[in-house]
Parts: C-alpha cells; structure tokens; sequence
C-alpha cells in the first residue's frame, strides 16, 4: 500500500478514537465540563497535560529547530520543561487546594477585585488566542501535505473533530482524547528516532545514540570513517564555515533570559495551570505535574538525537551531491517549497554553507500551463530572489527535520503515515486544551460572574458550550486566514504568561499581605512594559531589531524575564504602601498552605 | 484552632519553604548554571561522546527536572503525614 492510503487508514482511525472515547466521555454538569469533576487520576492527568503542552511546534518544528541552532536551541528544551518545576512547587498543589475552576476565578477571589478579575480574563483569553490560531494552521499543513487536501479543508475537518469532543465532553471529553492523543504522538515521534539511531550507532535508545559512535552500518551509510556521532557533526559543520553543532552562538544574558520566560510563561501558561485543577487529591497535583513531566521530557529528550541525526544525513547526503544523485526525500520535499536548490556557482553540484540561500519564502517559477519550470540539472527554479551575500545554495525548512525523518531513514509507508497522525494529534490536544480556556473564562468568569450572576447550572452549560463553539469558530478563522503576525506573537504569548500571572499568582500564595492594589498595578506594569518592547521591535521598528539596541543585550523573545521582575517589584513595593488584604482573604492564603485544614 | 496547633502548621511551611528553596537551587544550578552560564567550560570535560555543558543543556537538566518533583512528591507526602495535614 502506498503512503497516501496508509495515512487516510491511521489518521481515520486516530480520529473514530478520539470521537468514541468523546461520546463515552460526555459532560453532565458545570464540574465535568469545567475540571472533569476532580476525577482524573494522576498519570492520566500527566499524560493529558503532556498532549496539551505539546503542540504542533513541539512535535514538528522543535527537533529542526535545535539542528540549526546547535547548543543555542537548548533554550526550548530547559525553557519548556523547567517550568514544570515551579509549577509542582509553585502553583499546583496550592491552586488544586483553592479548587476552583479557572485562573482569572482565582486571581478574582484572592485579590478581592472584579477589576483584577477581568485583567485576568482579558490575558487569558488573549494569550489562547495566540496560541490557538497556529495550532489550527498547522493542523491544516499537516492535512494538506499528507493526505493531499486543500489546507483550508484541512483547517474544517480539524475544527469539526475538535467542536465534537470540546463541545460535547468539556474537560472530560478532552482530557480523556489527550490521553489517546499522547499515545499516538509519542509512538509516532519515537519509531523513526529508534530506527535512525540503531542504523547509525546500533544502539536502540536515541538518547544514548546521541552521544555513541557511530558503528559500521552508519560508517557506511555516511561514507566516514569510525568516531564519536558528535565529534563527526562538529567537524562537518567547522569544515562547511558553520560553527561547532555543540557549541552556541547566542550571547549568555540572551540565552539566559530567553530560557527564564519560556520557564515562567510555561508555568503561568492558563492552559497548563487549569489541568492541575482536575486531580482527586492536593497530593495528586504535586504528583501529576511529576508525570506529565516525565512524559514530555520522552519526547523532549530525543528531540535533541532527533536534530543531530537529521543534521548529519541531511549534510552527508546532500551537500556537494548532484540533484540527480540527490536522495528521493529531498525531491519529494522540494513540491512543499520547504526544501530549494539554486546553482549559485554553475558547478551542477549542490552546495551547503553558512546563510541563508534565498530571500524570503520560497515560490517556484510555473510556465503558463501551470507546470514547475526546471533547470539544466533537472532542479525546479525559483521566483524567490536568491541571497547572493551567501555561497549556501540549499533552502531547507526547519520544519522538514522530523516529517521526512521516516524517508531519510527509508523507513515503510505505514510509519510516515504514524508520522502524520502523531502531528495531527499534537496539534488538535493542544487546540482543544486552549479552546476551553477561552470557554471557561467566557461562561463561567464572564458570564456567570460578571454579567449574569443567577443563571443555573443548566444555562451556564449551555452558555460554556455556546462559547466552546464561538471559539472554535475564531479559531478556525484564523486557520484559514492566517493573520502575519502569527510568528511574531508567539513571543508575546510567553512574555505576557511570564510578565502578568506569573508574579501575581506566586505572591498571592506566598505573601498574605499581597494587596489588589499591589497586584493590578504589578500586572499591568509587567505587561505594559513587556508589551511595549516586543511592539517596539517587532512591529515599529523591526529594522533595529539587533543585540546593539536591546535592553541589556536581551531579545524580544526574552524580555518577559524583565517584565516579570518590574511586576514583582511593583507589586511588592505597592502592596507595602496600601491597606492590607481583608482578613478574610489573610486566612484564605494560611489556608491554601495545608492540603487538610 | 488552638496555639500549638498553629504553630505545628507554620513548622509545616517553613520545612515546605526549606524543601522548596534546597530544590530550586538544584534546579538553578543544572540548568541555568551548567546549561548556559559554565557550559563552555564544562564542555572541554567529555563523557562517552557528549561535551558535558552541551549534555546538561540538552538532556541533562531536563532528567534533573523530573528527578527533583519525584523527589519533592516524596518529601512532601511525607511531611503531610508527618503534621497530620494530609488528604483522609
């Protein structure tokens, strides 16, 4: 069977699955719809907490992103984890102690102010939007690349899987589907890296490949000679004018920052907080943060094996290559546009070096009929200008890294096809998981709360559902008409996690004298400041977007650190000067301290 | 809640902040300081292929991280117990 057909036959039945555990799993109350009535078991709530995090980036773009970037790409890694330390010491136990539904509800209650409320609910809102709009385009790139559809049918049909579980289940429907969706990802993301690993070091473990030599197979299949599978990467970047794969580039303080607000945003990230509130016990938050961990760092420790080996099949079997003797993947590849050749030098040979080869995104020539022009080697030409301060000839996409490893590898049809349903699942748990933070925040912190206090349970299940379905509907939107500045706001995503919730929350359990005042003033410093700066240099001036004019040498992707300290600052320094938090809210502190009593 | 009862709790969370900061400076020290700030340095010291800061950054702190909540979950189950705060 071909590719295509194995690829409908898995993705088909990744998805029956996710519709039946949705019917089996249907929400009945508010509780269900909102935190899965407080009945998911640790492990689950790891698993599903793991789907959630993961998104189509994770899954796609993460292990090409640290092939390019070498040592410097270990700001993702440590950036994306270590915020589930602070989240198990920090956040979760105390917020699954207050138990109630959502963040903006918490940050409402403990700061004894609709205003703070609303700010919250604005963030929130804000930052899922952000993130969901991408997740959805890249459910329609993986749909139109492998299964051959339009991109915008693509986007439909994962927005329609996604209102059938979000709308029907709530958090039950989707923590239950996450669960399934871990599986899938984690199966389709390790098979290629095992496979690659035992052909190029014999060892099946891809984290311990990493750092082995390589054995006699993948002598072969490179043409080198025996050596550590690092050292030879090395030598072949230092050769090509690229600095050493483990060495970094970035200056420290940018690393540094960077790293610090992917900690802090993770861990004040709504999505992620609102899964800690659907475990039994206090003792199961602690727990189920310790698990989902566990489960991401599988994926995110090969993720760096993935990368290398890639890297050094990809070099080895492409550069100063022919495109006729070019593998079969690179040409496959080139029909997506993620993957361009340009004979620089008129020597017939492809050649890959330091730089980018073209200026922009890629578009090829099309003669009046619509065909793909070529050239005298047989290479598709290209309408984008080609950057002629570089000698690199090849344009490869980041993103091509995991999605043509099973084909590197020669791998059969049936694991690309695992491929395709592993990053469709990625892409619609994160979705999902965003999809009700935007609900909630809508029904219960708006509707039930601010507007419309004396409505029933019924009505406000009617009321999440109507939102669940807004929401959708936007994101979808969004899908399909991908607004440009998508890229862009990723940074903004995180700095605002980490400049607005992060400090409020953080004090709000561990300083009783924490006052309104104090917080509102702290979040919208933090925000502001942290907002400017990223509008100032990716927006306005984008041109002197360079380490000479940054804070502190710190980039906008980093800045969040900054703001995150300006809020803790303000905040304490504020609430030293006003009133007290009422008593009432004093004890309500003490009492988040002690999982009884 | 009488006298010695509350200061029984506040034991509690001064040992909770203990165990909270010991932690957190582990988690500071493999990451930030192994993974960024000594990485160079540490990658002149080599295990089986792997230069060590470059090891730290990409898979070391990451295996660090789920050791210390492992550690913590413990710790903390057992102090819950220990002041009698803990979940019937």
């Amino acid at each position: 069977m071909d590719i295509l057909t194995w690829t409908w036959i898995i993705v088909g039945l990744s998805f029956a699955l996710y519709i039946g555990i949705a019917i089996w799993s249907r929400a009945k109350s508010t509780g269900e719809f909102y935190v899965a009535a407080k009945q998911v078991h640790p492990v689950f709530n790891g698993m599903a907490t793991g789907a959630d995090w993961m998104s189509a980036a994770s899954f796609i773009s993460m292990a090409g992103m640290i092939a390019f970037l070498g040592r410097d790409g270990s700001m993702y890694l440590m950036g994306w984890t270590g915020g589930y330390v602070l989240l198990a010491m920090l956040l979760a136990p105390y917020l699954r102690k207050y138990g109630k539904y959502t963040v903006p509800m918490f940050v409402g209650e403990r700061y004894y102010s609709q205003a703070a409320r609303i700010v919250a609910v604005l963030c929130a809102i804000f930052v899922s939007f952000t993130y969901v709009a991408g997740q959805m385009r890249g459910v329609g790139v993986v749909f139109s690349r492998f299964l051959e559809v339009n991109i915008n049918t693509g986007v439909l049909i994962g927005m329609g899987i996604v209102l059938f579980y979000a709308v029907l289940g709530g958090m039950k429907g989707i923590t239950y589907t996450q669960v399934a969706q871990y599986c899938v990802l984690i199966i389709a993301y390790l098979i290629p890296a095992i496979f690659i690993s035992i052909m190029l070091t014999g060892i099946p473990i891809p984290q311990i490949g990493l750092g082995a030599s390589l054995s006699e197979a993948g002598q072969r299949l490179l043409s080198t000679d025996a050596g550590f599978l690092l050292d030879k990467l090395n030598q072949i970047q230092i050769d090509l004018g690229l600095p050493a794969y483990t060495s970094g580039t970035k200056a420290t303080i940018d690393v540094f920052a960077i790293t610090f607000a992917l900690m802090v945003g993770t861990a004040g990230l709504p999505h992620i907080i609102i899964r800690f509130f659907t475990t039994p016990t206090i003792k199961g938050a602690r727990a189920s943060a310790g698990w989902a961990l566990l489960f991401i760092a599988i994926l995110y420790t090969t993720a760096p094996a993935v990368g290398a080996f890639a890297k050094l099949n990809f070099i080895k079997s492409v550069h100063n290559k022919s495109y006729e003797e070019a593998p079969s993947w690179f040409k496959n590849w080139e029909k997506t546009g993620l993957v361009a050749w340009v004979d620089k030098n008129g020597d017939g040979k492809m050649q890959f070096a330091k730089g980018a080869a073209f200026k922009g995104k890629i578009e090829f020539l099309k003669d009046e009929k619509g065909q793909v022009m070529r050239g005298q080697h047989g290479e598709r030409l290209v309408k984008t200008p080609v950057d002629s301060k570089t000698a690199n000839e090849i344009h490869v996409d980041n993103d091509i890294m995991v999605l043509a490893n099973p084909e590197i590898a020669k791998l059969p049809a049936w694991v690309v096809a695992l491929v395709a349903a592993g990053g469709l699942a990625a892409a619609l748990s994160t979705a999902a998981g965003l999809l009700l933070v935007i609900s909630s925040a809508l029904s219960h912190d708006l509707i039930k709360n601010v507007i419309a206090p004396h409505i029933s349970e019924k009505t406000e299940l009617v009321w999440a559902r109507i939102a669940a379905f807004l929401a959708v509907s936007v994101a979808g939107y969004f899908g399909i008409n991908p607004p440009g500045f998508v890229a862009q706001v990723v940074a903004f995503a995180f700095g605002l996690a980490a400049s607005s919730f992060f400090p409020i929350i953080i004090m709000g359990i561990f300083w009783k004298k924490t006052t309104k005042e104090g917080a509102i003033l702290g979040m919208l410093s933090g925000i502001i400041f942290t907002a400017a700066y990223i509008i100032y240099f990716k927006f306005m001036n984008p041109a002197l977007n360079k380490p000479e004019h940054w804070f502190l040498g710190i980039s906008p992707e980093g800045i969040g650190t900054i703001g995150m300290v300006i809020n803790f600052v303000v905040t304490f320094v504020v609430s030293k000067i006003t009133k007290e938090p009422p008593k009432e809210v004093q004890e309500m502190v003490a009492s988040l301290r002690y999982p009884r009593g | 809640m009488t006298e010695a009862r509350k200061e029984k709790l506040q034991a509690y969370w001064r040992e909770n902040l203990t165990y909270i900061v010991i932690l957190l400076s582990i988690w500071f020290t493999v990451s930030y300081l192994c993974g960024i700030i000594f990485a160079n340095t540490l990658d002149n010291i080599k295990i089986f292929g792997f230069p060590l800061g470059f090891w730290f950054a990409n898979q070391g702190s990451e295996v660090t991280f789920v050791i210390l909540i492992a550690i913590y979950v413990r710790l903390m189950n057992v102090l819950d117990k220990k002041y009698d705060v803990h979940e019937k």
